[in-house]
C-alpha cells in the first residue's frame, strides 16, 4: 500500500511521529510481556496496531491542550508527554506511580501534562471532556480538548448527549474516534446500526471526517486541521479513524475468533512498518529509525527495571488522597 | 461584646439562593449548570442570577443528566467550582456512572492529581404528591459511596451554611436540599458563613430519650417532640445536618445520657442510614449502655400517589410519637 505524504509533511514531522509510535509500541510490549510474565497486577489493554491515532493527534496538541482517554489508553497518554517512568510504575502498582498505585493501567493520568485520565467506563471520558472546554473557556484559556474514545463508545448516551452538549455551546473539543472494528469480542458493525460515527456525529450538526488510522501522516494531517478549526472557535469536529487492533481485548484474549487470514492482512497495513517504509523511501536513513526504535526499546526496559526494582506503596498510602473530611476524621 | 450578626427571616429556597448568591459574588470560579437554571430553576433557587452572572456561568443545559454530571466534574478538572443543579434526586439515576464511578474516584483513583471541587444538588424527598420517580430519598447509598460528602439540611440557616461550605470544599458534595422544606422560613445570617461538615444540631434538650433525624422529617419530629413533652417525656432531639461525614460524638453523648436511642427518616427503614447510626452506636457504647436502640422509617414499597396511600407508608408525626414510647416502654 502506497502511502503518499500530503504537502506540508517534512521528514523531520514524520520522525517525529515515528518516534512516539514506537515508543508507545516499546512501552506496551514491554508492559504485555511483564503482564505475561505474572510480574504486572490487574488487567492490561493494549492498542498495539493503533499507534498512529494518538501520535498523529496529540501532535497536533499544545502542552496545555488536555485529552481525556479510555482503557486502552497508554498510547494517548504517551503521546501527551506523560512520563513513562510514573507510567510504567503506575502500571506495576508501585510506589511513584502517576496514581500512587491506586490507578495502574485502567486509570492512568498526568494531569501534569494536560492527561485528565484514562477511564475504565466506555464513553465515561466524553461528558468530562466537554466539561474540560466549557471550564476552561470560562476560566480564559484557548486551550482545546480531544477526546479518545472507540467505536463502542458511540452506542452509549453519552455520546449523544456529548456532542450535542459541545455543539449546543460551540465548545473547543476535538472528538477523536478510534475505531479499531471491534467492541470487547464483538466486531463494532454487528452491534451498530447505520452509518457509524461521521453519520451521527453530522445528524447532530458536529462536523466530522474520516481517515486512515494506520497512517500516521494522515491522521496527522487531518487532525491538524480539525484542531485549528476547533481552536479559531468553529466549534467541535469529530475525527474518525480506522484502526485495527492486532492483539486481544486485554493481555488474555488471544482474539481467536478471528480468522487468520483478516489478522495477517491487518499486520500488512502496520503503521509503524508504514511509516518507516515511507520514510525509508523518501531517503530516511535506515539506520536513523533503528536507532530511534533501539533508543524506545531501551528506554522501556530501564522503565520496567526501575518500577520492578521500585518498593510498593506504604500500605498506609491506601488512606491518603481521601476527604479532607475522612482525614480530619483519622487524624 | 459584638453586636448581634444582622439576620434576616428567609424561606429555605430563599436561603439556598443567597448562599449561592453570596458565592458566586465572592468567587467567579463558581458557576452553575442545569435544566431550567437561567430561568431561574424548578424552585427559583436561582431567580435572578443569569441577569447578574450572564449565560457562561448560568448555563441552562439539555435534559442530559449523565453530561450535566460528567461536564461538571471535567469543569472541575480545569479549576472551576461548579454547582451541578440535578432539577430533583431521582433524575440523577441517569447519571450514576458519573457520579459513582468518576466525581466519587477521581481524587482518589488519581492519587490525588484531581480535586473534583463539584457540589451535586439534588433536591429530594416526598413533595406534592409526586409519586414513585420523584419522590425518592436514598441518601443511605451515598453514605455507603466512598469518596464524597453528604449534607442533607432541614432549615434556612442550616441550608445556607452548608452550601456555602460546600461550594468552598475542595471535594464533591452531595447535597440533598429537603424540597419539602423549601417554604419554612427562619433565620439567616446577612453574612453566610460555612457551616462545617460533621457537626449536628441539638434541636431541643431532653433526658429521656435521644431521637436523631436530617432533613424534611425534622419537622414532623419536633411535632412529636411537643407531644411527648406534653407527656412529660424530654427528648434529646439531634439533627445531623451531614451523613457523611458525620457527628457520631454529639450522638454518643446524647445516648449515653439518655440510654434510648431513635433514628427517625423518611427513607426506608431496611438498610437505611438509621441502621448505620444505630450499630455505631452499639458498637462505641456497647450494648449494655442502651436500653433501646431503634429506628423508624418507611416500608419498603416505592412511594405511591394518591394522598391517603402517600400517608399511609410515609413517616409522620403520630407515627413518631408512637416508636418512641415504644422505644420507652423498652
Amino acid at each position: 500500500m502506497a502511502d503518499t505524504a500530503p504537502a506540508g509533511h517534512n521528514a523531520r514531522r514524520l520522525v517525529d511521529l515515528y518516534r512516539t509510535m514506537v515508543r508507545i509500541r516499546a512501552f506496551e510490549e514491554t508492559a504485555l510481556a511483564a503482564h505475561r510474565a505474572g510480574l504486572m497486577p490487574g488487567p492490561l489493554h493494549v492498542s498495539i496496531g493503533q499507534e498512529a491515532v494518538a501520535a498523529g493527534v496529540c501532535l497536533n496538541l499544545r502542552p496545555d491542550d488536555r485529552i481525556t482517554s479510555n482503557h486502552r489508553g497508554h498510547g494517548h497518554a504517551i503521546a501527551k508527554g506523560a512520563g513513562i517512568a510514573g507510567m510504567m510504575a503506575e502500571l506495576f502498582g508501585r510506589a511513584g506511580g502517576h496514581c500512587g498505585g491506586k490507578g495502574g493501567s485502567m486509570h492512568i493520568a498526568d494531569f501534569s501534562v494536560g492527561m485528565l485520565g484514562a477511564n475504565g467506563v466506555v464513553a465515561g471520558g466524553i461528558p468530562i471532556a466537554v466539561g474540560a472546554a466549557q471550564g476552561l473557556r470560562l476560566i480564559g484559556s484557548d486551550a482545546i480538548v480531544a477526546c479518545f474514545f472507540g467505536d463502542g463508545a458511540i452506542n452509549r448516551g453519552p455520546f449523544l448527549e456529548g456532542l450535542n452538549w459541545a455543539a449546543l455551546y460551540r465548545l473547543p473539543v476535538l472528538f477523536v474516534c478510534e475505531d479499531n472494528g471491534v467492541a470487547a469480542f464483538t466486531r463494532a458493525d454487528e452491534v451498530t446500526a447505520g452509518a457509524g460515527a461521521v453519520a451521527r456525529a453530522q445528524a447532530i450538526g458536529v462536523a466530522a471526517e474520516s481517515a486512515d488510522g494506520n497512517d500516521a501522516a494522515a491522521v496527522d494531517a487531518a487532525a491538524g486541521r480539525l484542531v485549528a478549526e476547533v481552536r479559531a472557535g468553529g466549534g467541535p469536529r469529530l475525527l474518525h479513524l480506522r484502526t485495527y487492533r492486532l492483539l486481544g481485548h486485554t493481555s488474555t484474549d488471544a482474539a481467536a475468533w478471528r480468522p487468520e487470514r483478516e489478522v495477517a492482512e491487518a499486520r500488512a497495513r502496520d503503521p509503524i512498518a508504514r511509516l518507516r517504509a515511507r520514510l525509508v523511501d523518501a531517503g530516511t536513513p535506515a539506520a536513523g529509525l533503528d536507532a530511534i526504535a533501539a533508543a524506545a526499546a531501551a528506554e522501556m526496559t530501564a522503565a520496567r527495571d526501575a518500577a520492578l526494582a521500585a518498593p510498593w506503596p506504604d500500605p498506609a498510602t491506601a488512606w491518603t488522597d481521601v476527604l479532607d473530611a475522612d482525614r480530619a476524621g483519622a487524624a | 461584646m459584638d453586636a448581634p450578626a444582622a439576620t434576616e427571616t428567609l424561606t429555605l429556597v430563599e436561603a439556598a439562593r443567597r448562599a449561592a448568591l453570596q458565592e458566586m459574588r465572592r468567587d467567579p470560579r463558581v458557576w452553575v449548570l442545569g435544566e431550567d437554571v437561567a430561568r431561574g430553576g424548578l424552585f427559583g433557587q436561582y431567580r435572578g442570577f443569569l441577569d447578574e452572572f450572564g449565560p457562561d456561568r448560568v448555563v441552562s443545559t439539555p435534559i442530559s443528566e449523565s453530561t450535566i454530571m460528567g461536564a461538571g466534574l471535567g469543569a472541575a478538572l480545569v479549576g472551576t467550582r461548579p454547582i451541578i443543579e440535578m432539577r430533583i434526586f431521582d433524575f440523577a439515576m441517569c447519571a450514576m456512572d458519573e457520579l459513582v464511578n468518576q466525581i466519587a474516584k477521581v481524587r482518589y483513583m488519581f492519587g490525588g492529581q484531581a480535586r473534583p471541587a463539584v457540589v451535586v444538588r439534588m433536591p429530594h424527598g416526598i413533595w406534592r404528591n409526586s409519586a414513585a420517580q420523584h419522590s425518592q430519598t436514598l441518601e443511605s447509598w451515598f453514605a455507603h459511596l466512598p469518596g464524597v460528602v453528604v449534607a442533607a439540611p432541614s432549615t434556612p440557616a442550616d441550608t445556607a451554611g452548608l452550601l456555602v461550605a460546600a461550594i468552598r470544599s475542595d471535594d464533591p458534595v452531595l447535597f440533598f436540599d429537603p424540597k419539602n422544606l423549601f417554604g419554612v422560613s427562619g433565620k439567616v445570617p446577612a453574612e453566610i458563613a460555612p457551616l462545617p461538615f460533621g457537626r449536628a444540631r441539638r434541636v431541643r434538650r431532653g433526658d429521656d430519650l435521644t431521637m436523631v433525624a436530617w432533613s424534611a422529617i425534622l419537622p414532623d419530629c419536633e411535632t412529636a417532640c411537643a407531644a411527648l413533652a406534653a407527656d412529660g417525656i424530654g427528648v434529646d432531639l439531634i439533627d445531623l445536618r451531614t451523613l457523611w461525614p458525620w457527628d457520631e460524638d454529639a450522638v454518643a453523648a446524647s445516648v449515653a445520657r439518655t440510654g434510648r436511642l431513635l433514628v427517625v427518616h423518611e427513607a426506608v427503614q431496611a438498610a437505611g442510614f438509621g441502621a448505620e447510626v444505630v450499630a455505631r452506636m452499639v458498637e462505641r457504647l456497647g450494648p449494655a449502655a442502651l436500653r433501646a436502640a431503634r429506628r423508624l422509617g418507611a416500608p419498603r414499597v416505592p412511594v405511591p400517589f394518591s394522598p391517603p396511600l402517600e400517608e399511609a407508608v410515609k413517616v409522620t408525626a403520630a407515627k413518631i410519637v408512637a416508636a418512641a414510647k415504644a422505644a420507652l416502654g423498652a
